[in-house]
């Protein structure tokens, strides 16, 4: 194996995970609360809702360097704003089709509903995403060069 | 009686006296809360994880105890014990004597440098002796208050003055006081709360456990402390003989429980087969080989709390090996392993080896506490547990004097924090004419005007004792966080949430000047509240507060990744400091309350709410969809102590009605509910608006009934087979159609602990037992068979179920793979099942059958959830805030819960649950003004276009467009703060405070910066 096909495969991604307070955040504490293990690539930011995170922000995070996005809230219908998490998935779906025809590939940005009580899906949804975003290597279309 | 006083004691500091004394002191009583040990926190500190969240309990019990020790109206007395109570309720005098600690609590700042240097090594009792102390210690490391104490039994110096003494020699505070003496107080109070709590049964009374005589039988409460990171192996789990990792661990159930032979104790402990099941998953998550064979000796599993079947059978997928046996001998092996010997189902006797064997004790009353119940004329009953009625579940038998949690009987956690919350409200209702007369107001300094400071940042990094430090480098992080821009201090602390660190914390922000400040440590979902009051005592705003989750977040979730951890933990350090540097002081908004409340069913939950509010003067609007009061409990005959229900629900029916303060509105449903805690408004199905500052859902269950498919057993099919309610009915009735009958069968778990309705539904087999022992002494000569899976009579109950069988009721066991069949034959019931104890099919002809049927959620539970914006439970029952702690609350602020459509359980834990939601709403209609939200929206009328597409995204109505500039407005008393109009905005020109576009995109930029 050479050197590069080394680094490839020990690189870990960075994932900015946009987390809504209420139910995606609290999904993550339970799935430490419960150990299950998870590779380190995310970094978690705490929204009140995801109905807070923007497209703007999803590509303000591309454009900065992350290799991949995860915007998680709370399942239909049990959103604590009532109904940010519709919003989210409505702002998801015009984004994707954005996404895709500026070059972006799909499976950079992921979107899922994990509740509270969720820990242990919380730890899947972080395995899949990062090897997703492993699978694609690092995110360069956005990042700005100085 | 004269104006009462408007203080009350609570004598016990475990997790139920700590609740007790939170929700007086936040409802306007003064509280002396008496602990005989040197800390607060009882039997739950040194409970490792808890079921069935595995939450660690430490973890989730310090933040209570914290805000208990520095509670401004709750005096906390440790060392000391309640000698006399004299009075009657409203007036009580007592005394209390305070044994001496010989550490002066205002100077010792817990450095620990005087147990360092103690040459005396003692057995730990927090512990149970398997760790060792010194003479002078600290009950636990999170222990509040955190304070040293001198064991004067053990002390050098004090047996022998003159010799020793290291301790005050190295003490940098001066706080060693060997003169100290005993100090009697004598309070005043307006009533009295018992939370005595328990011990652990000693097994040495038992000899075929063989504990005391083999290093590897321990008991459970041993192994807890042997899994702990706190206890004497630091969670590295070792077997007591030779300090190795055990492979193969036994569970004895039932030692000093259901056993009215050599441990006299004929009740069921309640706790112990969840507790061993926990211990069971914990340990093969501990183990460093990843490699344990664990088997739990059990005679009925007991899993009949909320989620608790659930974590059962995750157990059993997860390989836990659970065993139906009795083990009635246990002998010495090679390799100090022990050899188990037991009688399986089938009567063989069987042998295995074991590593470790642990003893499920059960819980006793302590004999200290039979004493003091004694001397404060307390009665105790046959099992020593504190005497209560079903309809009264937390008073003694002396007026004005209240209990809760295991002193009344062996009980969980959530049982006992609602117990104490019930019994805290039976006390205000005594007290309320003083509410707020011996409260004292938390006063906080002036706040320091930051805005014109360059920021001046403070990192605390916490290694959570070894639950961060043991896979991130907390060193290499906290002295990276020092290198980051407008960081002028960071450290790193054992405990960050300890009292201790906490009022250093205060004195390092006011000394260093700093004006915003990080914790790196636990998710600031629990610990938030904690540290931003820390930064209001210090004077400044809690607003400029960020804190990096490197625990819940990184160590617990990249165990076998140090390197990546400790990565990770500084970029979520770099972040919240990127994030901090941005923060604005924000106003601490507050909203006035509606002071009365709303109250959903009419059952005996919601009827127990109501007239608990009405009796402190709170107003009450009562609501049933039926048109009639009483809901479920209508169809009930008799309580498992042998109540009546019918004459009691009448008589408290007709309270209700009297009560000018309730407000009952029959066939009427909930329509619309809008507003939030201290404000909400709610549409009647009749038209009426309601405005309350609470509510209070308890809208019941059903029973389930099983009309057709795999549970049908023939029933509405055979006029002779009834549900238990249905039975009930008949026995209400008297109906004489029940004398003279030769056969009955009783089929337990139908329609419950199945693959579509997975959980237990709790009452069913107390209300069958005692059904079958009414029809027994109507009918001695009749044969009863039980056909059951296991038997959950537990607490108390068990002694029904030692009735039952000693009456010659014959209980027969199945499993799901050998279901009873029911067949009739020219209308004659025939009922087949296998008896495994005896092997062999038994054919009987009963003259009745009937189905113990599940409680089942309502369908429309979930409409009225939406409405409060409350969370369910995948089984359909309404989700609590916290399934531990907060057992009656709701994550929404202001709304609670009571009764059935929490989960099944029976009436007297109803009319606790019921008080228990009564105390809490208390808490918002004892106050004039609640706290609101500080982070709303606020508009830049300059980049607005008017668009209003944040007027439409708003689900509160809080955004408006003003008429006259065509800008939009916030009103921020109806702002929740959620920021979807912010994400909607096209033109950028409506933010929110503290978590704008610009301060979040910080956070995310510097989570990508290299360093």
């Amino acid at each position: 194996m050479n050197d590069k096909a080394k680094n490839q495969k020990d690189w870990e991604p960075k994932i900015i995970a946009f987390l809504c307070n209420w139910c995606s955040y609290a999904g993550a504490d339970l799935a430490g609360v419960s150990r299950y293990q998870y590779p380190p690539s995310l970094r978690i930011v705490r929204v009140p809702c995801s109905g807070r995170v923007s497209a703007n922000m999803i590509l303000d995070a591309l454009r900065s360097g992350a290799d991949g996005v995860l915007v998680s809230g709370c399942h239909p219908g049990d959103c604590h704003y009532i109904s940010g998490n519709y919003y989210a998935r409505r702002r998801f779906a015009v984004l994707k089709n954005f996404l895709e025809f500026i070059g972006i590939e799909p499976g950079r940005v992921n979107f899922s509903w994990i509740s509270a009580s969720e820990g242990e899906q919380f730890a899947e949804v972080a395995k899949e995403v990062t090897s997703r975003v492993k699978k694609l290597g690092p995110a360069r279309h956005l990042v700005k060069e100085f | 009686m004269s104006t009462p006083k408007g203080s009350v004691l609570i004598v016990g500091g475990g997790i139920a006296g700590v609740q007790a004394a939170l929700d007086l002191a936040d409802s306007g009583f003064y509280v002396h809360l008496v602990e005989k040990s040197s800390a607060i926190g009882g039997s739950m500190s040194q409970l490792d994880k808890t079921f069935p969240t595995n939450d660690c309990s430490a973890c989730i019990l310090s933040p209570k105890l914290v805000e208990c020790g520095r509670h401004l109206n709750i005096n906390l007395l440790t060392l000391s014990e309640v000698l006399s109570i004299e009075g009657e309720p409203g007036s009580f005098r007592v005394k209390v004597r305070e044994n001496p600690r010989y550490v002066d609590v205002d100077k010792c700042i817990a450095c620990g440098s005087c147990a360092e240097k103690c040459p005396k090594k003692v057995p730990n009792e927090f512990d149970l002796g398997l760790g060792k102390r010194k003479a002078i210690y600290l009950r636990y490391p999170q222990a509040v208050p955190l304070k040293y104490a001198i064991d004067p039994e053990h002390c050098i110096y004090l047996k022998k003055p003159g010799r020793c003494g290291f301790c005050e020699k190295v003490c940098p505070a001066d706080a060693i006081n060997f003169k100290d003496t005993a100090r009697e107080h004598d309070l005043h109070v307006g009533s009295v709360i018992l939370a005595l709590g328990f011990r652990p049964f000693d097994p040495s009374r038992l000899d075929f456990t063989g504990y005391g005589q083999f290093k590897n039988v321990v008991t459970s409460m041993e192994f807890e402390r042997l899994l702990s990171p706190s206890g004497p192996c630091l969670g590295h789990m070792e077997r007591p003989s030779d300090h190795q990792e055990p492979r193969k661990i036994a569970w004895l159930q039932c030692i000093g429980s259901r056993d009215i032979n050599k441990a006299c104790h004929g009740y069921c402990s309640s706790v112990c087969c969840m507790y061993a099941i926990k211990q069971a998953v914990i340990a093969k998550e501990h183990s460093e080989s990843g490699d344990v064979d664990a088997t739990i000796f059990f005679m009925d599993m007991r899993t009949h709390g909320k989620g608790f079947e659930a974590y059962y059978n995750r157990a059993r997928d997860e390989g836990i090996d659970f065993k139906r046996a009795r083990v009635h001998t246990i002998l010495p092996a090679a390799n100090d392993n022990l050899k188990v010997r037991f009688a399986g189902e089938d009567g063989k006797i069987a042998e295995d080896e074991f590593d470790l064997v642990v003893l499920s004790v059960g819980l006793e009353t302590d004999p200290q506490v039979m004493r003091l119940a004694h001397e404060l004329g307390i009665e105790l009953d046959s099992d020593s547990f504190a005497a209560t009625s079903c309809f009264r579940p937390v008073e003694t038998s002396r007026k004005g004097i209240f209990v809760c949690g295991a002193l009344a009987e062996p009980k969980d956690i959530p049982q006992s924090v609602m117990e104490a919350s019930a019994a805290a409200l039976e006390a205000e209702r005594i007290l309320h004419p003083a509410r707020w007369t011996e409260t004292r107001k938390k006063e906080f300094p002036p706040e320091r005007d930051v805005h014109a400071e360059p920021p001046r940042i403070g990192v605390f990094v916490c290694s959570c004792g070894i639950n961060i430090a043991s896979v991130v480098d907390v060193q290499a992080v906290t002295d990276y966080a020092w290198t980051l821009p407008g960081v002028v201090f960071a450290q790193n602390n054992l405990f960050t949430c300890s009292q201790d660190t906490i009022n250093q914390m205060a004195e390092i922000i006011k000394r260093e000047r700093l004006n915003r400040v990080v914790v790196a440590s636990c998710t600031p979902r629990t610990h938030e509240p904690l540290f931003q009051e820390t930064l209001r005592e210090a004077g400044i705003n809690k607003f400029l507060f960020e804190m990096a989750n490197i625990r819940d977040q990184d160590s617990w979730v990249h165990q076998d990744e140090p390197d990546a951890a400790t990565l990770k933990a500084k970029d979520l350090v770099r972040m919240a400091v990127a994030k901090v540097r941005g923060d604005e002081p924000l106003p601490y908004n507050s909203v006035p309350v509606t002071k009365s409340a709303l109250v959903i069913g009419a059952g005996v939950a919601g009827l127990t709410a109501a007239l608990s509010l009405a009796d402190q003067g709170f107003p009450v609007t009562l609501v049933e969809r039926k048109d009639r009061l009483g809901g479920h409990a209508r169809k009930f005959f008799r309580t498992w102590q042998g109540q009546e229900v019918q004459s009691y629900l009448q008589e408290l029916a007709g309270m209700v009605e009297a009560n000018a303060n309730i407000d009952v509105h029959l066939g009427t449903t909930v329509e619309d509910v809008s507003g939030s805690v201290g404000q909400f408004r709610t549409m009647l199905s009749d038209g009426t608006e309601v405005k309350h500052g609470a509510a209070i859902v308890a809208v019941g269950a059903e029973s389930f009934k099983p009309r057709q498919g795999r549970w049908n057993y023939l029933y509405g099919k055979n006029p002779n087979v009834h549900t238990l309610l249905e039975l009930d009915q008949r026995f209400i009735k008297d109906d004489p159609g029940l004398k003279g009958l030769n056969q009955a069968v009783f089929i337990h778990c139908v329609g419950s602990r199945v693959p579509e309705r997975p959980y237990c539904s709790r009452v069913c087999c107390t209300h069958a037992i005692d059904q079958a022992i009414h029809l027994k002494e109507m009918n001695p000569d009749m044969d009863i068979f039980m056909l059951y899976r296991d038997i959950r009579t537990y607490g108390k109950r068990e002694h029904l179920y030692q009735k039952a069988r000693s009456l010659g009721i014959v209980f027969i066991r199945y499993d799901l793979d050998n279901l009873p069949r029911v067949s009739e034959t020219s209308g004659r019931l025939v009922v087949e099942v296998k008896d495994p104890i005896i092997d062999a099919e038994v054919t009987l002809h009963p003259d009745l059958l009937i189905l113990a049927s599940a409680v089942r959620p309502r369908d429309d539970v979930g409409e009225l959830s939406k409405l409060f914006k409350c969370a369910m439970t995948s089984d359909g029952f309404l989700l609590e805030a916290h399934m531990k702690l907060r057992p009656v609350d709701f994550a929404t602020d202001g709304v609670y819960l009571a009764g059935l459509c929490h989960y099944p359980k029976p009436v007297e834990e109803t009319i606790a649950q019921a008080k228990a939601a009564a105390s809490r709403a208390g808490l918002v209609l004892s106050r004039d003004a609640v706290p609101a939200e500080s982070i709303t929206a606020v508009v830049n009328a300059q980049k607005c276009t008017g668009c209003s597409v944040c007027t439409k995204v708003c689900a509160y109505h809080a955004v408006n467009m003003d008429a006259n500039s065509q800008k939009a407005v916030v009103d921020t008393g109806l702002c929740k703060g959620c920021g979807a109009c912010v994400a909607g905005c096209r033109s950028d020109a409506i933010t929110l405070k503290n978590l704008g576009n610009e301060q979040i995109m910080a956070a995310v930029e510097a989570a990508m910066e290299d360093f």
